[in-house]
């Protein structure tokens, strides 16, 4: 029944790349932040597997540290999409360029 | 076995549904799923407390968050753009970082699958059991009592940040009067004019 680690480590490798991918190809902020989600979430997966590994539950108190980091920039990231994004007509990263230089 | 390797092919299919949906509200929907699936492997994994968190913040609390920015920004002229998206610029690049790094995934899963999961020490649930809410309240409030504690800061932060953002949308920072923040409004739309063009 035990499932081995690597497995775990692979499934949170390729969901964590498939969240590099949203954030790099699609323009639209708020699939970008939940790109970011889904990266965060592969992270805890593997805290948790390791954790179940070795029976540690600083593991399980970690991945409880990154779902707050979660919440806290999920709130500050669509709190600055709102403020940028109001007055548009579409919502698109490409169109702010203040920093561009 | 199976249960993983089921939930494996959900968490995939809907990550990679979340990242290609043409609208915001189906990539929602394809993340709730993940996040779901989620949490059923964090039972799984006996991290019982943590798979109630998962569905209660990320499920309740963060996509609600998502819906109701969604719904505030698509209220206005047009729908969302899907876009021309980046793929043609960056497949070249993007294409050697995902090769080398499958093959440092090859190499970590042939280095680690000899490492099994153990059988808890004791039965699902009770207290003194590794994963129980029991297990992980105590360690949360005696050894790991500083993680805690900036989780708090963290979050003190995270509201701070947030209704100085709010204050500023609205034009009533203290100290700065209103049609000061009226030409800022003006700055910012014609930024985003001038990106447009």
């Amino acid at each position: 029944m035990a499932v081995p680690l690597g497995d775990y480590i692979a499934l949170a490798s390729v969901m964590f790349f498939i969240g590099v991918i949203g954030v790099i190809v699609r323009r639209n902020p708020l699939i970008m932040l939940m790109s970011i989600e889904l990266m965060f979430n592969a992270a805890n997966l593997l805290f948790i597997a390791f954790a179940r590994a070795w029976l540690q539950n600083a593991g399980q108190i970690f991945a409880f540290l990154v779902i707050t980091v979660a919440a806290a920039e999920a709130a500050i990231g669509l709190a600055i999409i709102v403020t940028t994004f109001r007055p548009a007509k579409y919502v698109d990263v490409d169109d702010v360029r203040t920093l561009h230089g | 076995m199976i249960e993983f390797w089921l939930l494996g092919v959900v968490l995939i299919a809907s990550a990679v549904w979340t990242i290609s949906a043409s609208k915001p509200v189906y990539s929602v929907v394809a993340l709730l799923l993940n996040f779901a699936a989620l949490a059923v492997l964090y039972v799984t994994l006996s991290a019982e407390f943590l798979a109630v968190i998962q569905i209660i913040v990320y499920s309740g609390a963060i996509l609600v968050l998502f819906v109701f920015v969604i719904a505030l920004l698509s209220s206005g002229v047009s729908p969302f753009s899907v876009g021309p998206n980046r793929l043609p610029k960056i497949w070249a690049p993007a294409g050697i970082v995902i090769l080398v790094a499958l093959g440092f995934l090859v190499y970590a899963v042939s280095q680690a699958a000899m490492v099994a999961p153990r059988t808890p020490n004791g039965p699902v649930g009770a207290a003194n059991v590794f994963g129980s809410v029991a297990d992980f309240g105590t360690a949360l409030f005696t050894v790991q009592l500083l993680p805690f504690e900036v989780t708090a800061l963290i979050l003190m932060v995270a509201v701070i940040g947030v209704i100085t953002l709010g204050l500023e949308e609205m034009g009533d920072v203290p100290g700065r009067r209103r049609d000061e923040a009226k030409v800022e409004r003006a700055m910012r739309e014609a930024i985003l004019r001038e990106g447009t063009d």
